[in-house]
């Protein structure tokens, strides 16, 4: 088993005015060799965009897009003829395939949209461009890991092409989870969106970021009332297919 | 550093953009081709750094595409493109270059 740690204030950082991110990965013109990606996890940003601001049209292609707002509202547009408002509490997800183009925005005036901005690499290229959006149930994630992602487009939460499985949750104080590697030869990574946990002796605090590979099981104790984390369980090497 | 990257992909918009943002980095150039005959015959009118592989192809085309320009020329970097011209550009070209 090896643990890689990516510290909070360690990670990337641009501020564009409108645009505030941390990035746990090499993206843009923040390039960092050590940090370039965790096996098929790609982007992990921690984005804040101003009320009334946001992204233009622009396209992506062959990249699983996941978006997580934290707080406040994106309008999202695309040329698939989708046009849709995401909020905290749901998950979107663009499979971008064979190319699309999209626009995000923050949906309010005047107050901020912060959200987590996550990309994995396909295990299929040049597919249909998809889109899709769930909502969290709120009964789920409360001292539990509430499953947003996986392969299985019957599975709970919504799918994406790669053997990947991400679970969130908010726990109290001192609760302990238990988590199991869905695959052989994927890693976890662990991102503490909220408090702090303590993990083989470490505490991770807020936006703390851990890769562990070569591992089967993982066990994690929340170490603040509130903590919340997300669990992205992902191949090590991409097999296209 | 300076750079000639040349950019295959079959969506003509998406290669649009990336030449654009290729372009507007200083030091950096674009060519973008739509088929593998026009990157073959751009690949041998100058030298390139680096052949993204962009929307459209296959990971097997990618593969016969660097069989064959690395024939050419042994030190071009021919590599995939994720992400349509995103933030991603940028960074696998800074991380070409500084290898």
């Amino acid at each position: 088993m090896t643990t890689i740690l990516h510290k909070a204030d360690t990670r990337g950082h641009a501020d564009h005015g409108w645009l505030n991110s941390f990035f746990s990965f090499s993206f843009a013109g923040y390039y960092n060799p050590q940090r370039v990606q965790f096996g098929v996890l790609r982007v992990l940003n921690d984005d804040r965009v101003e009320g009334g601001k946001g992204f233009g049209s622009h396209p992506h292609d062959n990249m699983e897009i996941i978006s997580i707002p934290l707080e406040g509202s994106l309008a999202h547009e695309d040329n698939m003829g989708h046009k849709e408002i995401v909020s905290a509490g749901e998950v979107q997800v663009m499979s971008t395939g064979k190319g699309v183009f999209h626009s995000e925005y923050n949906n309010s005036p005047n107050q901020p949209v912060k959200f987590l901005q996550i990309w994995v690499f396909p295990n299929r290229l040049n597919v249909p461009p998809r889109y899709d959006q769930v909502r969290l149930d709120p009964s789920k994630g409360h001292n539990a890991l509430q499953q947003l992602i996986s392969p299985q487009p019957s599975g709970e939460g919504t799918w994406i092409y790669q053997d990947a499985w991400f679970h969130m949750g908010t726990f109290d104080a001192g609760r302990k989870i238990g988590y199991d590697s869905k695959k052989p030869g994927n890693g976890v990574y662990l991102f503490v969106i909220d408090g702090a946990f303590l993990y083989d002796g470490q505490r991770l605090e807020t936006r703390d970021g851990l890769g562990v590979t070569d591992v089967r099981h993982l066990d994690l104790e929340a170490a603040e009332q509130g903590s919340r984390v997300l669990i992205m369980d992902v191949p090590m090497q991409n097999n296209i297919q | 550093m300076e750079a000639n990257i040349l950019v295959v992909g079959r969506d003509r918009a998406i290669l649009e953009v990336i030449h654009r943002l290729i372009d507007g980095h200083e030091g950096w150039h674009a060519t973008t081709t739509e088929t593998e005959e026009a990157a073959l015959k751009a690949f041998k009118e100058k030298k390139y750094t680096i052949v993204f592989v962009s929307a459209g192809f296959s990971a097997q085309e990618e593969e016969a595409m660097r069989q064959k320009l690395t024939q050419l020329d042994p030190d071009v970097v021919v590599t995939r493109h994720y992400g349509g011209g995103s933030g991603l550009l940028e960074n696998e070209i800074l991380g070409i270059l500084k290898q």
